[in-house]
């Protein structure tokens, strides 16, 4: 897919409510595709929130989150214009990174 | 003893129809939580990035194609789909299980630019109507090793497979939400699936042979469906098990 | 591998990149705790002792899941303090599914689509001024019919 991130922070006083969605098989490894195959693992293992720059929400997961998966978190503290950074590194040392502005 | 055994039996028969309705309203709740909760956007993204893709010989987008209200616009023109267009583009198979295939991502795109619009399918030109008439003809048609149609499933109100309510598609009322809501990201399989590829799995659902996609067959049921569901405003691209 | 020699190798290959990590290099994957086979056993790994069943961590879980594939789950512990919640699945075959830990700058709520391979109970845990509470919802996950 083009975009493997997704993010949106909207703001509410101090509170920024951030829904991101990523791009991922999330494989756990017992699934059998088409013909019959096990397709092998291959999912997130760590996900990484920062806000200018600094980490404020670290995140270890397993291969039963789902496919394409959704996550909210909230931040408190916030004000318009900061800069939100979430990172992903998977099972197979792939990775991924957006940046949003809270809104 | 055989007041409080008199009462025990009234609960209990009384409890089928308490727990029927409470497995409604909760999987009314799981559906809504599954739509908050959604990927189907990172389709519609990538249909975005795939509409003003330069591609092929000619490297040329997909920019200037005229879905039925002129070229290049999109706001409201997948509500007003099925229709008829002179031009016949190729049909093809697309996508299946483990390869999402970029027409499905189109779609998504597509549909999205007509968040709102009240569903309006075509009905004027004779084709269209033709469409309908075989559609609602294909409806009611039994065939297959099960002798089923559409109908036997969604044609009375009150049946349901398991715990899911089947809605009634010969209605308005049974047909309007449905139509305003696909095409879907589909969890079950973790793919956003097309309504050429619904009508598809019912048919295999019914023990018959698949339709081709494209075919004139499906596009008749379409038809069908979206004119008998017509008026809601289309809140697509949406999200089912 | 004792945990210190994992951690300063882990330094050594993030300095030997040249680059700053973009995760912490103190949180490695727990293996042990995610292939656990069971819930206890994750807990442990994950250095729970012992949890006290509490009213102040919220789950918010469908009853039932029409599809064990998705099934979004919400958790918020008002707990004071809490530095981190578990989410923990019995029934599936590796029961420990996330942790998530916060700084002060994040409310200690997460919202997640996880999959569950059948009806089971869901457990949240969370780590609050060095001890460990826990609440758990039970979510039935259904057959399908046909479609939908």
């Amino acid at each position: 897919m083009a975009e493997p991130m997704k993010i949106r922070a909207t703001l509410k006083g101090d509170l920024a409510e951030v829904r991101v969605l990523m791009v991922h098989p999330m494989e756990t490894g017992q699934r059998k595709d088409a013909e019959g195959r096990l397709v092998p693992a291959h999912f997130i293992q760590e996900v990484s929130v920062r806000l200018n720059g600094r980490s404020v929400l670290e995140g270890q997961i397993s291969q039963a989150v789902s496919r394409n998966p959704v996550f909210s978190f909230r931040l408190k503290g916030v004000k318009a214009g900061d800069k939100l950074e979430i990172a992903w590194l998977d099972s197979k040392g792939e990775r991924s990174q957006a940046e949003a502005a809270i809104a | 003893m055989q007041r409080i055994a008199a009462l025990a039996l009234a609960a209990a028969a009384g409890a089928p129809c308490a727990l029927a309705q409470d497995a409604k309203t909760e999987i009314e709740k799981y559906q809504q939580m599954i739509a908050d909760s959604s990927p189907v956007e990172l389709f519609e993204l990538q249909g975005e990035t795939l509409w003003s893709k330069r591609q092929g010989p000619k490297d040329a987008s997909l920019e200037q194609c005229d879905l039925g209200l002129g070229a290049g616009v999109l706001k409201g023109a997948y509500a007003q789909l099925p229709r008829y267009f002179r031009d016949e583009a190729t049909k093809r198979v697309f996508g299946n299980e483990d390869r999402p295939s970029e027409m499905e991502y189109l779609s998504a795109y597509i549909a999205a630019q007509s968040r709102g619009a009240p569903m309006a399918p075509g009905t004027a030109h004779p084709k269209e109507a033709a469409a309908y008439e075989l559609g609602r003809k294909l409806f009611f048609y039994r065939a297959g090793p099960w002798d089923f149609s559409c109908a036997s499933c969604h044609g009375e109100p009150g049946k349901r497979i398991r715990m899911q309510e089947l809605p009634v598609l010969s209605s308005r009322a049974g047909a309007g939400p449905v139509v305003a809501t696909w095409p879907a990201y589909r969890v079950s399989n973790s793919q956003f699936k097309t309504m050429q590829w619904r009508i598809n799995d019912c048919y295999r659902q019914m023990r018959m042979p698949e339709p081709t996609y494209a075919s004139d067959l499906t596009i008749a049921l379409a038809t069908y469906l979206t004119v008998t569901g017509k008026g809601d405003p289309y809140r697509g691209p949406g999200t089912k098990r | 591998m004792n945990p210190a020699r994992r951690i300063a190798l882990k330094i050594a290959a993030v300095l030997a990149a040249g680059l700053a990590a973009p995760l912490s290099a103190l949180a490695a994957w727990n293996k042990e705790a995610f292939q656990s086979k069971t819930a206890a056993n994750a807990l442990k790994e994950l250095g729970v002792a012992a949890s006290t069943e509490s009213k102040d961590i919220l789950i918010e879980a469908p009853q039932i899941a029409e599809n064990g594939a998705v099934v979004p789950i919400e958790v918020t512990s008002n707990l004071p303090g809490t530095r981190s919640i578990a989410l923990v699945i019995d029934k599936n075959p590796f029961p420990l599914t996330a942790r998530f830990e916060f700084s002060e700058s994040a409310v200690p709520y997460v919202k997640v689509n996880v999959k569950l391979g059948e009806s089971s109970f869901v457990r949240a845990v969370a780590e609050a001024g060095g001890r460990h509470y826990s609440a758990a919802r039970e979510v039935k996950v259904t057959i399908g019919g046909c479609g939908g």
